[in-house]
């Protein structure tokens, strides 16, 4: 792929020896005219931002993102304003990667190619449907690939040998690795399992491997930052919108600082990786 | 006792889905990356059980002995003759153990994670009576049993809280999104999510990722394959017209698929609320559009962004807004016909077959007599129509007295 973002980031965070700083945020949270200028504080900071499709069922979060959902929906949060907030972050911030997080439905229903079209026009590089494993993602992959946008795909503790190929063959842009059995936002697992887990998924594939679930310290980001390409931040970052509900001033703020504390603690442990 | 139960109940699977659990266009599996390895474990030991005649065996040993199978196929005369048309015959699903037929399908789920070696399972439950008949099954079992119960559910159908409460299940209630069916079934699979290396999820209709819809309907067969067998031996001939409720589906799969390949009408009933103009229902057949939610592509009620609507109906088993994958492909395939009932419509046949015959539905199974009744009518007195009665109605009492203006139970001091 050429002009490929999400490896221009990847490579600029090599070449400072730290791994990706990914931040999660739920557009339209908790208004879309708030989330505009969340987005963009968090884009400052992060390296790659991962922008949350509001959804009435999210399956696979924990309380703290599905009230972001339920949040940006009674705002009166739809696609086309999440598509909007995409397009006002790109524009600020030409240089980030920007990936699309959500379930099938809301890409489903508004049909994979015209999704694909829009996430591209509005300035996305890569999508993650939480609930469409590679068995089912055959016409969402046929879509985004003629697009040029990555389809990133997730791992988990659960998956087999046999599936970490299956996903590992059928991803692109990079693999995302849960770490742990659950829900996000939930307790993180036991990290010499993690760092096994994601050295063997580097055997499968030569795309970068970033992790994700349950990462709330800057030591903990730290500390999966040592050895993975890349550490996903979301209930996090979403809790302090929660925390500050009263105070947009307060509220932007705080996503801000929370993302530049984990951003140094980058930093800092950027010596210890091989 | 295997043999003769092969005769009763055949377990040769037809209309199989293919192999990623796909009933044409509907169905499959879209679940987190942690759900898949879960699911293909689930899958490989439900085939390898099904199989097995040693399984067979106990399951039929325990839909007879515990349940209390076969249950009667009973022809209901006042009712016919006060309706005036078809002779209107019921499967008695709510003489079983439990009170509906949703022990069918816990005893085989229960049976299949007792030889998992699971010690612990969980369960949604709108209505309760799959949560009951979860706890019931985890009691006999040794299992422990958490069943997720929308807030709302909690209180309309609080007599069965009390009945799993006693079987020694936790009944978790559930506050997000509407607090009904759709949001139970959502912490069910957070919970599943992050216990499912020893935890079996016990799913309560023929929806959900692959293989539930096809290993529940399986369960519930024995359903249709006794009201066939009875309705020829007693009547000489095979229905004219098969009708059961729609929620989720669970009941009307078990009558249906014996069914299918028979010169027999198969009529699905969704509840109607207020009204399907109303837009407070859950007829998702009937107005919903194609979507993805808990596991599987199928009809969804949801706004034009892809939003689960919120749904109405007066009985809390139906209040769903999506349906079973085989349900969806059946009807695109033209083989059931639509019909629905208000709440309004379930409350008046309530009342109907409570003073005509003696029986009491639950408020579900109350709409399939209500499309039954209208149906009925304009058929002629030699033409049979087979309602399945799916379950009793003492749960409803609550609900019911205080829609006739009876009071509620509190009103009786």
């Amino acid at each position: 792929m050429s002009g490929d973002r999400l490896q221009e980031c990847f490579g600029r965070c090599r070449n400072e020896n730290r791994a990706a700083l990914i931040g999660y945020l739920t557009a339209g949270d908790p208004d879309p005219a708030t989330s505009e200028k969340l987005l963009c504080a968090l884009a400052e900071k992060v390296d790659i931002l991962e922008i949350g499709m509001p959804f009435s069922d999210p399956m696979a979060d924990g309380p703290s993102i599905q009230a972001a959902s339920e949040r940006a929906l009674a705002a009166g949060t739809h696609m086309d304003d999440v598509f909007r907030l995409t397009a006002a972050v790109r524009k600020a911030h030409p240089d980030i990667g920007i990936v699309f997080m959500g379930y099938a439905n809301v890409v489903y229903v508004m049909g994979y190619e015209k999704f694909a079209e829009s996430a591209k026009r509005h300035g996305a590089d890569g999508v993650l449907l939480v609930d469409i494993p590679p068995e089912e993602s055959h016409d969402l992959d046929a879509a985004l690939k003629t697009e040029g946008l990555h389809s990133i795909r997730l791992l988990a503790p659960t998956s087999s040998e046999e599936r970490r190929k299956l996903v590992a063959a059928n991803a692109s842009g990079f693999i995302y690795y849960i770490s742990l059995t659950g829900i996000t936002g939930a307790e993180i697992g036991e990290l010499d399992s993690i760092r096994k887990q994601v050295d063997e998924i580097r055997h499968l594939t030569k795309l970068p491997v970033c992790v994700g679930f349950g990462i709330k310290t800057p030591e903990q980001a730290a500390s999966i930052a040592d050895f993975a390409d890349g550490v996903v931040i979301g209930s996090h970052f979403v809790s302090q919108i929660a925390e500050h509900l009263s105070d947009s001033c307060a509220m932007i703020r705080a996503v801000g600082d929370a993302a530049g504390t984990m951003l140094e603690a980058f930093r800092a442990g950027s010596g210890r990786r091989e | 006792m295997p043999t003769d139960s092969e005769s009763i109940y055949g377990f040769v699977t037809s209309h199989k889905p293919d192999a990623g659990g796909h009933f044409g266009r509907f169905g499959g599996r879209y679940v987190a990356e942690t759900l898949m390895g879960p699911l293909q474990e689930l899958e490989d030991a439900f085939n390898e059980a099904w199989s097995d005649e040693a399984f067979q065996a106990e399951r039929i040993r325990l839909l007879q002995q515990y349940a209390g199978r076969a249950t009667p196929l009973y022809h209901a005369e006042h009712l016919s003759e006060e309706v005036g048309g078809a002779q209107i015959l019921l499967k008695r699903e709510d003489l079983t153990h439990t009170g509906a037929h949703k022990i069918n399908n816990t005893i085989g789920q229960g049976l299949l994670a007792h030889r998992m070696g699971k010690k612990r399972v969980i369960a949604e439950t709108g209505a309760g009576q799959h949560g009951v008949a979860t706890a019931t099954v985890a009691a006999m079992f040794g299992m422990q049993c958490d069943v997720y119960m929308g807030r709302e559910d909690m209180q309309r159908q609080a007599p069965n809280v009390f009945r799993m409460r006693l079987l020694g299940a936790n009944v978790i209630p559930v506050d997000s999104g509407t607090a009904t069916l759709k949001d139970a079934l959502n912490d069910a699979l957070r919970d599943w999510v992050a216990s499912c290396q020893d935890t079996f999820y016990i799913i309560g209709t023929v929806a959900g990722p692959h293989p539930y819809p096809l290993m529940v309907r399986e369960f519930h067969v024995v359903i249709g394959q006794e009201a066939r067998r009875q309705c020829l031996k007693q009547m000489g001939k095979l229905p004219d017209v098969a009708i059961a409720c729609v929620g989720g589906g669970s009941n009307a799969m078990g009558l249906f698929h014996p069914l299918r390949d028979d010169p027999v009408r198969l009529v699905a009933v969704e509840a109607a609320g207020h009204g399907l103009n109303s837009g407070e229902h859950a007829a998702s057949l009937g107005t919903g559009k194609p979507g993805i939610l808990h596991g599987n592509l199928t009809y969804l009620l949801e706004d034009s962004d892809g939003q689960i609507e919120g749904t109405h109906s007066i009985s809390a088993g139906l209040d769903y807004p999506g349906v079973g994958p085989e349900l969806a492909y059946m009807h695109e395939q033209g083989r059931l016909e639509l019909m629905s009932a208000t709440d309004e419509e379930a409350l008046a046949a309530f009342q109907q077959l409570s003073l005509c015959e003696g029986i009491l539905p639950a408020l579900e199974s109350s709409h399939a007599v209500a499309a039954a009744i209208r149906m009925a009518a304009d058929m002629r007195p030699d033409e049979i129509l087979l309602v399945n009665l799916s379950g009793r109605g003492d749960k409803d009492l609550n609900t019911v007295c205080e829609k006739l203006g009876m009071g509620g139970m509190e009103s009786l001091t």
